[in-house]
């Protein structure tokens, strides 16, 4: 059985690959969860990875900003490759922003502190220029007058809103979305998904976890099926929904809504 | 006309007597089921039996500026042995003439506490005015220069001591045992190996054979002629024992942070130091307020101990007092001043651990 992800033509060839990994084996002790990954991500691809839960999807988008460490294979982000070398650790994880399915924000500070931590301390931009930057951000996702609350004051969908904001302050050049409506409330979840739909029209590389099929179909190059540990099949979203090749994919794509 | 209603009266209908007001809140209160209202009796009981012998003892017949005679045929409490003897409980051996100086010195670190109890006091002036304030302070206990007579620190003691123990204890104490902890949460085999060892070896023995150690063991050990300051050594115990104890409930609020704190700040590119700093730390050590001021707490009272090693803290001071013939058998009002004063220093820090705690949260 052909186990390879099948590529297609991105709708920008020539712009070059923003994130190659080859051969990828991850162990969690025993447990094999990454089988031999393969794929390569052009600069301002978009990807949807979806699979039943196990399938290690989760796994392999922490693997490219090192969250979590891999046994075998090459992750190479923007030329730089992911070994035990602290500084191209740092390297990457400055280009790469990560999105989490229960937002992961500082529940101690402020909105605005929230979104100046990074710029201010890694980047060591100056105090104002961060928050103007800041502010900036907050109004892109719709959330300017919430700037000086806590995280604990807002809703779900607002922290996540918050949680792209402050990826996009360290102007990442790929965001990794690990299944970031998952923890909402169906009414929230659009508003969200907006703000990623905006985000992918200004042209970000970007690879979503998630089960949202309208967002894969509306914006997504790609879509990647992942059953354990292994990339099963990858279409466009057009192709993928219409004719999955795998009994594994057909079998998914009727057990959920798309 | 309507006969299924009635306009009744427009004055207002008051509730009954036995329900609100004074009689109200007794009844709900005290009275509200056959347990409690046995309970409230029998406690009602206590209170008559003894508050009034209490305030008679304490406040009518008690001898306030008395000598000692009038206090030995006198019925209630002797007050005149902490008047009469309160320079030597508070000051010690300190000379007499001498003796504003501790009490300047203590008069301005109760003011640098208090203006440092607001958070937005907070700045590098204040800090600044610390470390001037110390050394004002350090002066005027030791003397020596600006014309001020030297004074031996054997001969420091009561309060001076006790404050500068505590102080001193707490405040060094605090950082060291925040370090040990995140020693012993770290991935690095010989640091932890290292804290664990720390923290169980002192976690093991009492405080007191800490100063034991310290006071007799240690000149041991060091060459011929050479010897450290006695209240130095007491200090250094004071501080190694409290960090150890600080260091086991941070680690317990570090182990309460989710491991999405850690990887939000390692995706944002934070390296060790500032995710330690800025995100982990301020949550962890906010949750952790109450035992730690406990241990704080804790850590105030012991240095009595000192007493033990011949340092005459406010303690033995007044031990000391008692041991006078002529005020012996009046340690009652003795250690009731001394415990009030131990009250008033730790019921300061729980109540600002308490403002500090509300200041904090942040509607988590």
């Amino acid at each position: 059985m052909n186990t390879e992800a099948k590529t297609e033509a991105v709708s920008n060839p020539g712009l070059g690959s923003m994130i190659e990994i080859t051969d990828l084996h991850k162990w969690f002790g025993e447990f094999h969860v990454l089988q031999g990954i393969n794929l390569t991500v052009q600069k301002q691809e978009r990807i949807v990875v979806c699979g039943p839960s196990g399938s290690g999807k989760s796994t392999l988008i922490r693997c490219i900003n090192r969250l979590e460490e891999h046994q075998k294979g090459r992750i190479v982000v923007d030329g730089i490759e992911l070994t035990n070398n602290i500084k191209n650790i740092e390297k990457v994880r400055a280009e790469v922003g990560m999105v989490f399915q229960h937002f992961n924000l500082f529940p101690h500070l402020s909105i605005l502190d929230n979104l100046t931590l990074g710029p201010l301390w890694v980047r060591k931009i100056p105090k104002k220029q961060a928050e103007e930057a800041a502010m900036h951000y907050l109004e892109k996702v719709h959330i300017a007058e919430q700037a000086k609350k806590y995280p604990g004051q807002l809703s779900g969908g607002q922290q996540q809103r918050v949680a792209i904001a402050r990826s996009l302050c360290m102007n990442p050049k790929v965001m990794l979305f690990d299944e970031p409506t998952s923890a909402l409330d169906p009414e929230m979840i659009k508003e969200v998904l907006d703000v990623m739909i905006d985000l992918a029209r200004e042209g970000m590389t970007m690879i979503v976890v998630t089960h949202e099929m309208g967002f894969a179909k509306s914006v997504a190059h790609r879509v990647l099926f992942m059953d354990y540990g292994k990339i099963v099949e990858g279409n466009t979203p057009e192709e993928f929904f219409s004719h999955p090749r795998h009994e594994r994919t057909k079998l998914f794509l009727s057990q959920i809504l798309h | 006309m309507d006969t299924l209603t009635k306009t009744i009266d427009a004055h207002e209908i008051r509730p009954p007597v036995t329900s609100v007001g004074v009689i109200g809140w007794i009844r709900a209160n005290l009275f509200n089921s056959v347990f409690n209202s046995i309970l409230s009796v029998v406690t009602l009981f206590f209170l008559w039996k003894t508050v009034p012998p209490l305030v008679q003892w304490a406040f009518i017949d008690s001898a306030w500026m008395t000598n000692s005679q009038a206090c030995q045929q006198g019925a209630g409490a002797c007050w005149s042995i902490v008047t009469s003897n309160l320079r030597f409980i508070l000051f010690g051996f300190y000379p007499q003439e001498l003796q504003w100086r501790p009490l300047a010195a203590m008069l301005m670190l109760f003011g640098l506490l208090f203006y440092s109890r607001d958070r937005k006091h907070w700045s590098k002036a204040l800090g600044y005015g610390w470390i001037i304030g110390l050394a004002l302070m350090g002066i005027l206990m030791t003397g020596g220069i600006f014309g001020l007579t030297h004074v031996e620190s054997t001969q420091w003691g009561g309060l001076p001591l006790t404050l500068l123990l505590a102080v001193f204890g707490l405040t060094a104490a605090y950082p060291l045992g925040v370090i040990l902890a995140l020693g012993r949460r770290s991935k690095m085999p010989a640091v932890k190996i290292m804290s664990i060892l720390y923290i169980e070896l002192i976690r093991g023995v009492p405080l007191i054979s800490l100063l034991f150690m310290s006071s007799i063991i240690l000149p041991l050990f060091l060459p011929e002629g050479i010897t450290i300051n006695k209240i130095l050594r007491a200090q250094v115990a004071i501080i190694l024992f409290t960090a150890a104890y600080i260091a086991e409930v941070v680690r317990g609020g570090l182990q309460g942070i989710s491991r999405g704190q850690y990887e939000a700040a390692e995706s944002l590119g934070l390296n060790y130091y500032l995710t330690m700093r800025r995100i982990i730390l301020p949550q962890a050590l906010k949750i952790v307020i109450p035992p730690t001021v406990s241990i704080l707490i804790s850590a105030f009272k012991d240095t009595s101990l000192v007493a033990i090693i011949a340092l005459f803290d406010i303690l033995r001071t007044t031990q000391t007092v008692l041991s006078n013939p002529q005020w012996m058998g009046f340690s009652r009002e003795a250690y009731v001043f001394i415990g009030l004063l131990y009250f008033l220093g730790c019921f300061s820090m729980s109540n600002y651990s308490r403002k500090l705690e509300k200041e904090l949260s942040t509607g988590r």
